[in-house]
């Protein structure tokens, strides 16, 4: 056998995984020999990182193909992704560099593992063979691991890591039983060649290839906190420093949505009508639990991450969909729901100050009065969340729907658009609090927020807005992208 | 022309975060009475041509799936556009003095809510009605909930929650009749319905109907999905209020008429006799609860209840003078029970209190105030030569050609209105002025007698000469009514064929 070694178009296709490896690498280098009042270049020096791994991403999507022998594909889908987990990327550490200062933790190992997570995830939405997918799922995983305990003299911080490691990993464990399944039944671990295998006359008994997709599934269901495997997240959240919660519920959950999305959607595609209604229950049960939930909480990260949950099912409802449109659906929502989200924790970031002294809901009391400008942004982020229309929260439920609707979905449906008007009910708690309720201590000293964390709240909004006032060129590209 | 009037409050929105807290004000009573005038020029050319969509606007907003910027004014949206223009000057006049803390986000999201308002009521694209109706919601929840009273988190809160409620259900009616038809466009999905190019099933038809009905049910308020308002109204500052009840009600009987019945005529006719019948229960229901409030805002915000009952018995007689007059009474009652809270919140801006039995005697020091309140009492019990006689009537006549025992029943309603409007009168007005009442009960200022004067004249104008008023609303309803009534099973024993303006300048 021949050795084809890789082509410099291959290699341009890598190329945003590759300045990113560097960069990290050369961060943790740094980070050695640096003074101590010198190490705040880390922060831009991973966003000028980033914005070229963005440009190359970009770049690569006008040229779509496979690399390295067929182990990556660098399709619209996965470009759009890929795109999608580096501006996560950007707008993290723009929400973290003023939380690092606060907190006196401006080391350069956060910006390495941030980097080193966002590979993993490039790794995984562009991967077209099992392997590649775990092998992303581990880089990714493993650095959020670490990111949850950045602040090892934090109680809170030790929790959130602990659990996360060893729910993680058990989960994992999950997939790559699951993985070394197909690779029993099929001989291959590429996805076209298991679709291949698994269609038609010759194809191995369901039961075993439903058996081993539903090993994946736990896997990755762990990933995107579907229920039931969605017990980790409430306490990863509310333990994490909130930078990286803002980035844990976007950033690897758009990676394992787009990899769930591709996995199910081509190799599994002709074993549809058996995960389809699997998906269909996981997507209800998750709507409830994280809505019903949420309702409960004090804790505004606590809130948040049912409220992750909560939109875990609304996304599942699109793959449920299993069709062009719902994974185009799958695209937006989680572009919308990444600029609300992060937007949101950064306004909690800021509003927590030192030590995350204030992250109750009750603290964010007179907000409306006291940081009008703040306050307004997280109105934003909350009506998107809720899903007003005018902004990106509300596109992405309606396509999502629509995607529902359009294979026949009627009460899956029905059932997701009344807990969203549910789910209102606990984001206008919040509004309640910030613009009807008297200031108090909690909010009588907050100063305004910093340049990098304003960059942040900002530019969510205004995607927020963009997304829900001129959704189309968004969408047109997650049509063009989109899986069938 | 149309787009500036739709426009000019979100600029003005806009404006107001920009401008200076203390002009702000100024400068949204400026914008408003702008847009109030520039509404005016909306009556001419669509009073010509009520049966068309005048003002028409039909650009892109999104390519795929295809949702556009569709608005236009026919008859029946043209005075509900006008109210709302003309309310909006009025409550920022009304809130002059009363508000006094974050003014400038109070006049601001006035403003929003009538960029929604006239939104919901011109919008041609389904998708472009939905958006409206919910941005629309925003604004008023922040104007309860900040400038409320005591309960106003918890009214916000309820009002929010049961308008979304009943809301995403549309939603996914609308999404279900865009994947039949492959359009958002209202006009466009109609004619394919009447065409029979595109073809709903019985079933179909009916869950449709009821995801639209139940969403606008909630807003109207239908019983017994009333129980936000009173909550809501009590609440909610006096422009608040006067918003809620002339327009944001109006949203809810507008959606029925605009596209419950149009789209879904067959579901409409067979779910009639027991919406009819909630409606009679709301009219006797609401008016009975009425008789009973200590508090005003209550007393009226019941009222309100009943009234409405009037204008969906209307709606769902199918006949042509239920229809006219279900729209002309959302007029009226925009206008009576406007002023009704607006005069409720002069008293308490006054004595600080909205219970009846903190007054008595107010005659003597106010009585400007007094007559004034007296006007608009008569007309709100639908008084012959004030507005609301002329839509209760057609309504009540409307539905006898229906259902006789409709009427019997809604009659009742009519009466108890006299009886819970007259007896809030007297103890409020009549009898001895305590010392302390009389000191803080200073008669009407020129700011309110101007806020207050084009209603006075409205419900005499309204309740006498009909004519200018009428026209375009009949036909556009005649319109309306000839596809409806021309598939189903016409509930109307007799159906009337002439517009009914004429029989009115008749019996009187």
């Amino acid at each position: 056998m021949p050795v084809n070694l890789p082509t410099s178009v291959e290699y341009f296709r890598f190329l945003p995984e590759i300045i990113l490896t560097i960069a990290g690498v050369v961060i943790m280098l740094l980070e050695a020999v640096l003074d101590e009042d010198r190490k705040s270049i880390f922060g831009p020096f991973s966003l000028v990182a980033l914005a070229l791994s963005l440009g190359a991403a970009i770049a690569a999507s006008s040229d779509p193909g496979t690399a390295f022998s067929n182990m990556l594909i660098i399709d619209g889908f996965g470009s759009f992704f890929r795109v999608l987990v580096t501006v996560v990327g950007i707008l993290a550490v723009f929400s973290s560099m003023e939380y690092l200062a606060r907190e006196k933790a401006n080391g350069g190992e956060y910006y390495a593992l941030i980097l080193f997570s966002i590979v993993g995830q490039c790794i995984m939405v562009t991967a077209n063979e099992l392997i590649m997918v775990f092998v992303g799922l581990e880089v990714s995983s493993i650095a959020s691991y670490v990111l949850a305990g950045y602040l090892r003299d934090d109680k809170r911080n030790n929790e959130s890591a602990l659990k996360y490691f060893l729910l993680g990993s058990f989960a994992t464990a999950f997939l790559l039983y699951g993985v070394s399944w197909i690779y029993g039944i099929t001989g291959s671990t590429n996805l076209q060649l298991i679709r291949q295998s698994l269609e038609g006359a010759g194809a191995p008994a369901v039961a075993v290839t439903g058996a081993a997709a539903a090993l994946m599934f736990v896997g990755l269901g762990f990933k995107i906190s579907a229920a039931p495997f969605q017990i980790w997240a409430p306490d990863v959240y509310q333990g994490a420093p909130a930078p990286v919660s803002a980035f844990l519920s976007v950033g690897p959950k758009a990676a394992a949505f787009a990899i769930l999305a591709r996995v199910f959607m081509t190799a599994f595609g002709s074993i549809s009508a058996r995960w389809e209604p699997v998906f269909w229950t996981c997507a209800l049960a998750t709507m409830i639990i994280g809505n019903f939930a949420a309702i409960q909480q004090t804790n505004i990260k606590r809130m948040l991450a049912y409220s992750s949950i909560a939109h875990a099912g609304y996304v599942l409802v699109a793959i449920t969909a299993n069709s062009g449109i719902g994974s185009a659906a799958v695209m937006f929502y989680m572009a919308a729901y990444a600029l609300t989200n992060i937007g949101a924790f950064a306004v909690v970031t800021h509003v927590a100050r030192k030590g995350e002294k204030y992250v109750e809901i009750e603290d964010f009391a007179g907000l409306g009065q006291r940081m009008p400008g703040l306050a307004a942004m997280l109105t934003i982020f909350l009506l998107s969340l809720i899903g007003v229309p005018l902004t990106g929260g509300f596109f992405g439920k309606f396509y999502i729907f629509k995607a529902a609707l359009d294979s026949h979905l009627t009460w899956l449906t029905v059932l997701g658009l009344l807990n969203s008007a549910v789910a209102a009910y606990y984001y206008l708690r919040i509004l309640v609090v910030m613009y009807f309720k008297e200031p108090g201590e909690s909010t009588a000293d907050l100063q305004p927020a910093g340049a990098t964390l304003s960059i942040a709240v900002y530019a969510c909004a205004l995607g927020t807005l963009i997304l829900g006032i001129m959704p189309g060129w968004v969408l047109d590209l997650a049509n063009k992208a989109a899986l069938k | 022309m149309f787009d500036l009037v739709l426009f000019l409050p979100l600029l003005g929105f806009l404006a107001l975060l920009a401008l200076p807290e203390t002009i702000s004000r100024k400068a949204a009573l400026a914008i408003s009475v702008v847009i109030f005038l520039l509404s005016l020029g909306l009556i001419g050319p669509v009073t010509a041509n009520p049966g068309e969509y005048n003002f028409v606007t039909n650009a892109t907003w999104i390519d795929y799936p295809p949702i556009h910027y569709h608005v236009g004014i026919d008859g029946l949206s043209l005075w509900l556009v006008v109210l709302t223009t003309l309310l909006t000057p009025i409550a920022i006049l009304v809130s002059w003095k009363y508000i006094d803390q974050r003014v400038k986000m109070f006049y601001a999201f006035l403003l929003l809510l009538e960029f929604g308002v006239i939104g919901v009521f011109a919008s041609l694209d389904l998708f472009l009605f939905y958006v409206f109706w919910e941005v629309s919601l925003v604004p008023m929840y922040f104007l309860i909930g900040i400038w409320g009273h005591e309960r106003r988190i918890y009214a916000a809160v309820k009002f929010f929650l049961y308008t979304m409620a009943g809301s995403v259900l549309m939603l996914a009616a609308i999404v279900y009749l865009y994947n039949l038809t492959g359009s958002f466009d209202y006009t466009a999905i109609l004619e394919q319905l009447q065409s029979g190019r595109a073809v709903l099933t019985a079933q179909a038809q009916t869950l449709l109907f009821l995801a639209f009905f139940f969403s606008f049910a909630v807003k109207v308020p239908l019983f017994p999905l009333h129980t936000w308002l009173p909550d809501a109204h009590v609440e909610a500052p006096t422009a608040g209020s006067i918003m809620l009840a002339s327009v944001m009600l109006k949203m809810g009987t507008y959606g029925l008429v605009r596209f419950c019945l149009p789209l879904f005529p067959e579901a409409a006719h067979k779910h009639a006799p027991w919406i009819a019948g909630l409606a009679v229960v709301g009219i006797v229901y609401g008016a009975l609860v009425a008789l009973v409030q200590p508090n005003m805002k209550k007393l009226v915000a019941y009222s309100s209840v009943s009234h409405l009952g009037f204008v969906v018995l209307g709606v769902f007689s199918f006949t042509q003078a239920g229809l006219d007059g279900a729209v002309y009474q959302m007029l009226n009652h925009g206008i009576s029970t406007g002023a009704l809270f607006m005069l409720v919140g002069f008293l308490y801006e006054r004595r600080h209190s909205l219970e009846i039995s903190a007054y008595g005697g107010v005659a003597t020091p106010a009585p400007q105030l007094a007559i004034i309140f007296l006007i608009t009492t008569l007309a709100s019990i639908g008084l012959p030569m004030l507005n609301n006689f002329v839509g209760e009537f057609l309504v009540l006549q409307g539905a006898a050609q229906a259902n006789f025992a409709w009427v019997v029943f809604a009659a009742i309603g009519v009466i108890l209105s006299a009886c819970y409007m007259l007896w809030l009168y007297q103890r409020t007005f009549y009898g001895r002025a305590s010392h302390e009442l009389s000191h803080h009960m200073p008669d009407l200022n020129t700011r309110e007698w101007i806020a207050a004067l084009p209603l006075l004249i409205l419900m005499v104008w309204m309740g006498t000469y009909t004519q200018s008023f009428m026209p375009p609303i009949s036909a556009q309803n005649a319109r309306i009514l000839e596809h409806v009534n021309k598939g189903g099973t016409a509930l109307a024993k007799t159906p009337m064929k002439a517009p009914a303006v004429k029989e009115v300048a008749d019996a009187r």
